[in-house]
């Protein structure tokens, strides 16, 4: 048989790629319409994850939920612990102590950078720069242990509560922060010698997946990928929650929307990250970390061996759950992939009548095809690894 | 906001025979209104320059058995990026009638977000260029976030689906089926 170059077949072939596929991380597929290697449309199937967190939610109490919003973007569970607990204070109509606030822009911040760093560092090894991916997963490492340090577990965080937090931040925090910061600060900065003039890098990334503003916005993107575009949208920006209005930081914008613009912003936003736990941690008030409000919070273990009164109130929480007043609100708060919102909806009793997450990856996703329509297979791979879906987010 | 709910007195005054209700709990503005040319009221909301709301946050659903007549609410969550105010917009659905028109044609954005209310309440959108399941599979039987379903409510099993030929290359099969045929040999002998 003889073909040359100029009579290879051109018809179009369907390929399916995923649901479980080596450079998927996360379980989704992809409908391939292709000619040659070329994408002319590329339908996403996703659900692979879904759990019923909504469903699951309703039966449980308020504070019960608190661990199943861990398991929606578990690579910042912290944004979700605090994105549902101030939903669900803004309908209980309490706003919890300063120092409770300052330490959960540090812990979110904390959580923002750990999910830049997973996102850029497997996207940069899934091209081929494994080293990055490598000195990413040590910086990453750095800030896990002070998680773990703080709240306990590694990525289960449930660090949270409705009113307040766990406990306080451990000691000497803010010198070990520092210390990570600093090694953060140079593995960036040997990470940006290895890519920002890697021409195989900015190959692969630059000019591929770009979307327009316009497109961006009439698919409801939010975070990088519409930052990338140019569009300066950040909800801690746009309608600051908790302390972010007494600190200082940038939102990094990029112009043309594509992969690299992506990349760049996230590692932008890291440094950004840094500055605002860096401030918060200079003006860290003192104070009580939780609200001493016995119908939202549990009583002290003193209170509730020793007085009837204690008891009674720690098994009334426990048993029927915090009483929200009937209602319903939407809260949005900047999460790592975008803008997390829960509208939470009460019946005036201990559960939720209904909870619904508005998952920034599920809004992603549902513009990929735009982002990847004309491109080539190998392609899919940092396209889909800059969007960074987290399947326990996007699937629920 | 220092000028309070600035929203919902103008819409009232611009759309007064279709916003049924009103609300601003917890400073969050909400507005309840017929679905009869909903599609119109969203355009208008998207193009009015004093409204400006440009960006389309969320689509879900609530459903409210035994305690609202009608039992559905689609709701909306609209935003401003040029204002930075966000507006709620519900439309209540009767049981025997679930449908309402599609927002596909406003914000692109929409697809999805409505394919998921479909999955989980069984509500139609008219309009809508693809509606089918989308965290579900096809044969998923009911719509899990109604509230008459219950939490621990089993599926069948469903058959296995053929395998279609555009994927699939015949000589791949065909060695398949060869490679099976040997090996039940083999176990017989």
């Amino acid at each position: 048989m003889k073909t040359s170059a100029r009579e290879l077949p051109v018809e179009t072939m369907e390929l399916q790629m995923g649901p479980s596929h080596p450079a998927t991380h996360g379980t989704i597929k992809f409908n391939l319409k292709l000619e040659g290697e070329k994408v002319l449309d590329c339908g996403v199937e996703v659900g692979y994850l879904h759990r019923g967190f909504d469903k699951s939610c309703e039966q449980a109490t308020w504070t019960q939920v608190v661990p199943y919003t861990d398991r929606l973007n578990y690579a910042s569970p912290l944004i979700n612990n605090a994105g549902y607990a101030l939903a669900v204070e803004k309908l209980l109509g309490v706003e919890t102590s300063p120092r409770c606030q300052f330490i959960r822009v540090i812990m979110s911040e904390l959580s923002r950078i750990f999910d830049h760093l997973t996102c850029c560092g497997m996207a940069s090894s899934e091209l081929g720069a494994i080293t990055v991916g490598f000195y990413m997963i040590e910086a990453r490492e750095l800030i896990m242990r002070i998680i773990e340090e703080v709240t306990g577990a590694r990525l289960t965080v449930t660090y949270v509560r409705i009113g307040g937090l766990k406990h306080d931040l451990p000691f000497n925090f803010s010198e070990k922060v520092g210390q990570a910061f600093d090694k953060i600060r140079k593995i960036l900065g040997d990470c940006d010698r290895l890519l920002s003039r890697n021409r195989i890098f900015i190959d692969r990334m630059s000019n591929v997946g770009a979307i327009s503003k316009e497109t961006a916005l009439a698919y409801g993107l939010t975070g990088p990928l519409l930052r990338a575009t140019g569009v300066e949208y950040d909800v801690r920006k746009a309608q600051p929650y908790l302390v972010y209005d007494q600190l200082e930081f940038e939102v990094p914008l990029g112009t043309k929307g594509d992969n690299y613009d992506r990349f760049v912003v996230r590692i932008q936003e890291i440094e950004q990250s840094m500055r605002i736990v860096e401030q918060a941690l200079k003006g860290l008030p003192s104070g009580p970390v939780t609200l001493e409000d016995p119908r939202i919070v549990l009583p002290e273990k003193e209170k509730v061996y020793n007085s009837i009164e204690g008891l009674m109130n720690h098994f009334k929480i426990v048993m029927e759950g915090i009483k929200v007043p009937a209602g319903e609100v939407y809260f949005a708060v900047e999460g790592a992939n975008g803008e997390l919102g829960f509208y939470i909806v009460s019946d005036g009793g201990g559960k939720p009548y209904r909870i619904r997450v508005r998952p920034p990856s599920f809004i992603a996703m549902s513009a990929f095809h735009e982002m990847i329509r004309g491109h080539m297979v190998a392609d899919i791979v940092p396209t889909f690894g800059m969007i960074n879906m987290i399947g326990g987010e996007c699937d629920r | 906001m220092e000028e309070g709910h600035p929203n919902i007195p103008y819409l009232q005054e611009k759309f007064a025979v279709k916003i049924l209700a009103s609300h601003a709990l917890r400073g969050d503005e909400t507005v309840v209104v017929s679905r009869a040319g909903l599609q119109e009221f969203f355009r208008s909301l998207k193009e009015d320059p004093k409204l400006d709301f440009n960006f389309l946050t969320d689509i879900t659903a609530v459903d409210y058995l035994g305690k609202k007549e009608p039992r559905f609410e689609v709701v909306y969550h609209l935003y401003s990026l040029r204002l930075k105010r966000r507006l709620r917009v519900k439309v209540p659905l009767p049981e025997e009638d679930p449908v309402v028109e599609s927002l596909t044609p406003l914000w692109k954005g929409a697809n999805w977000l409505e394919r998921e209310v479909w999955d989980m309440f069984g509500i139609r959108f008219q309009g809508h260029p693809d509606l089918r399941r989308i965290l579900l599979y096809e044969e998923f039987q009911g719509y899990p976030l109604r509230k008459d379903y219950p939490v621990n409510q089993c599926q069948p099993l469903v058959p296995e689906r053929e395998i279609q030929d555009t994927f699939v290359d015949q000589r791949s099969r065909n060695k398949l089926m060869q490679l099976q045929h040997n090996l039940g040999a083999k176990s017989r002998s």
